[in-house]
């Protein structure tokens, strides 16, 4: 029998190299903080001692990674939005955004940013592939720990957008401009001419 | 046996089951809930003489029509052996069995109301309410089926959308606890009912986090979504409801409509801290109530001074905007949409799971009682059987006899 043990033993250190890794259930992800915010919990108890205490979204998450010492060479980008999360934890070389000062690199390393975006073109570089989509606007936040979040409400890939239709409605919102008597018309329109320009700039750049 | 002084009432049941024979001189229904007693002789041979002596042509017309009727089923006689004094005292009432009597399901049926029923009548009404049982479990099968597939095509969505608060979480960590002024819940409910407990559990939730924040100095107010949070915490806490929205799965539900609503939202409540309260779809049988916290721009810059997790916010460099308050307004405002977006398809996700599971027990319920009730309308169908069975044998040896 200890013959056998010692067997085991011998034959489990070779083995864990090549055991399969077993994917974690959603409980035994660690959460930061797992049971809540401690002094909400608290107050709740006081309160309503007989009810369970609401979770809160930090419970929900996967906790991010803390700012390495030495530079990662790679940055971790996700892309979400509304419908789809377009890239999660995707690792990438580069990301230029369309920030509303102007198309901005993200590179791994960059300091912690949070930008505001405009209708723009986005391009995802990863080697030698180039992901390009045009977004409308929304928020890109930088870490400091080379992760980058990229929020935007919608976002085509280039090749699906109609460049006659950007043309269409570019001419449109023109007009719409300089016939607008009311400031949320002249605002809408303006609007409307912004991305159609943006757009087709996205194509022709 | 004879010269005994016991009374025999005959009771008569179902008159309306007796056809009007020509030679009876009668109609069933005049005779009504009269009831009948006498001294009779008790020997079956004495029967006869007895009846025509006392009752006349009643009794042996009654007896000749049930020589007649009795090939219509309908009828059923019923002798009772009353050893009191004094009167009869017994009205008719219908042939029951004693366990259909006592019997959960058939007590609400008024008896007394019931009245001349006999065997049909009381096989009808355990038919009628057979019949209600099984249409029931039907509708709740098919409200099953159609909430599953809801359920599908809503899921997706949800698990999609969640990647949209983890970036504002990430960045701004997550205070419920944060200690403000002007506090508003946001309640998610469902429009529609008949979906298990989660309506109230969101309503106590919010209750609770009313009592925990509003104070002598600060203040706390509901919006309210869907109906069903209206109804409920319409009725103790009408002076704090700020805005109430309802029918927002009206038209198919996309951040574009969200957008607006927390636009609303954001336009015509003043804030400090907006508290979300919607259910959590966990699973298709767990849904876990969660509160989430949006922060206004002028908190959010508070808290960053005081240290936290916000306290890092300094660090972070801000593109675009004129100035820090704005990008920091646009970005609270964001973060609200977003925020409610996923709450909004997780809270209607969790109303489809719920009501799955709330018409699956109904209708399990349904099959329970469905049995029962089967085996009630079993056993009285059989027991009529066997009684009218008696009542022409003894009628028929009788006449031998």
């Amino acid at each position: 029998m200890f013959r056998q043990a010692a067997h085991r033993l011998f034959t489990r250190s070779t083995t864990t190299t090549t055991t399969t890794i077993r994917r974690l259930y959603s409980t035994e992800v660690a959460t930061d903080a797992s049971s809540g915010d401690a002094a909400f919990v608290e107050a709740w108890k006081k309160v309503a001692p007989n009810i369970d205490p609401p979770k809160t979204p930090i419970q929900f998450m996967e906790p991010r990674p803390p700012t390495p010492s030495t530079l990662p060479s790679k940055l971790t980008v996700n892309f979400v939005l509304p419908y789809a999360a377009e890239l999660s934890k995707a690792e990438v070389d580069m990301v230029i955004v369309p920030a509303t000062t102007g198309q901005m690199g993200i590179l791994p390393g960059h300091v912690p940013t949070i930008a505001e975006l405009k209708p723009g073109l986005l391009s995802v570089h990863e080697g030698n592939d180039v992901k390009k989509y045009f977004i409308s606007s929304g928020f890109a936040f930088v870490h400091s720990n080379s992760y980058a979040d990229i929020l935007a409400v919608e976002a085509v890939p280039l090749d699906r957008i109609d460049p006659a239709q950007v043309q269409k409605g570019l001419s449109e919102f023109t007009q719409k401009l300089n016939s607008a008597s009311t400031d949320l018309d002249k605002a809408e329109a303006q609007i409307g001419v912004d991305v159609h320009s943006a757009l087709n700039s996205a194509l022709t750049g | 046996m004879s010269g005994s002084n016991t009374r025999w009432t005959l009771i008569i049941t179902n008159w309306a089951a007796i056809s009007p024979h020509p030679s009876c001189g009668w109609q069933a229904s005049r005779i009504g809930s009269k009831f009948f007693s006498s001294e009779h002789r008790t020997t079956t041979c004495d029967y006869h003489q007895h009846t025509f002596k006392r009752f006349g042509t009643l009794i042996s017309s009654i007896h000749r029509s049930v020589r007649k009727s009795y090939k219509t089923t309908e009828l059923q006689w019923r002798w009772l052996h009353s050893e009191e004094k004094g009167g009869v005292s017994h009205l008719l009432f219908p042939l029951q069995t004693l366990s259909m009597r006592s019997d959960p399901l058939l007590l609400p049926l008024k008896w007394e109301q019931v009245g001349l029923g006999v065997r049909s009548i009381s096989t009808q009404i355990v038919r009628n309410r057979m019949k209600s049982v099984r249409n029931i479990q039907k509708i709740t099968k098919a409200m099953k089926m159609v909430a599953a597939s809801k359920l599908r095509a809503i899921q997706v969505r949800a698990e999609n959308s969640r990647g949209l608060w983890q970036p504002f979480t990430a960045l701004l960590g997550d205070t419920p606890s944060v200690n403000v002024k002007k506090n508003v819940i946001v309640t998610i409910s469902s429009d529609k009912g008949l979906c298990g407990g989660i309506n109230s559990t969101s309503v106590k939730i919010s209750r609770a986090l009313h009592r925990i924040n509003a104070g002598p100095d600060t203040e706390c107010k509901y919006v309210i979504l869907g109906e069903k949070g209206k109804a409920q915490l319409i009725r103790d806490s009408k002076k704090d409801i700020e805005l109430i929205m309802t029918e927002l799965q009206k038209n198919f539900l996309n951040y574009t409509q969200v957008s607006v609503l927390a636009d609303d939202i954001l336009k015509n409540v003043e804030f400090d801290a907006l508290r979300i309260v919607f259910n959590k779809f966990q699973s298709v049988v767990s849904f876990l109530p969660t509160t989430a916290t949006v922060l206004s721009p002028e908190i959010v810059e508070r808290e960053s001074e005081a240290g936290g997790k916000i306290g890092s916010l300094d660090s972070y460099e801000i593109e675009g905007g004129e100035t820090k308050s704005e990008v920091l307004q646009n970005l609270a405002e964001f973060q609200f949409s977003c925020v409610m977006f996923n709450a909004v398809l997780e809270n209607a996700c969790s109303e489809q799971g719920a009501r799955m599971s709330a018409m699956d027990s109904s209708s399990r319920n349904a099959g329970d009682m469905l049995d029962r009730l089967t085996l009630t309308y079993n056993r009285t169908r059989q027991a009529s059987i066997t009684t009218e069975l008696i009542e022409i044998i003894s009628g028929a040896s009788a006449l031998e006899g």
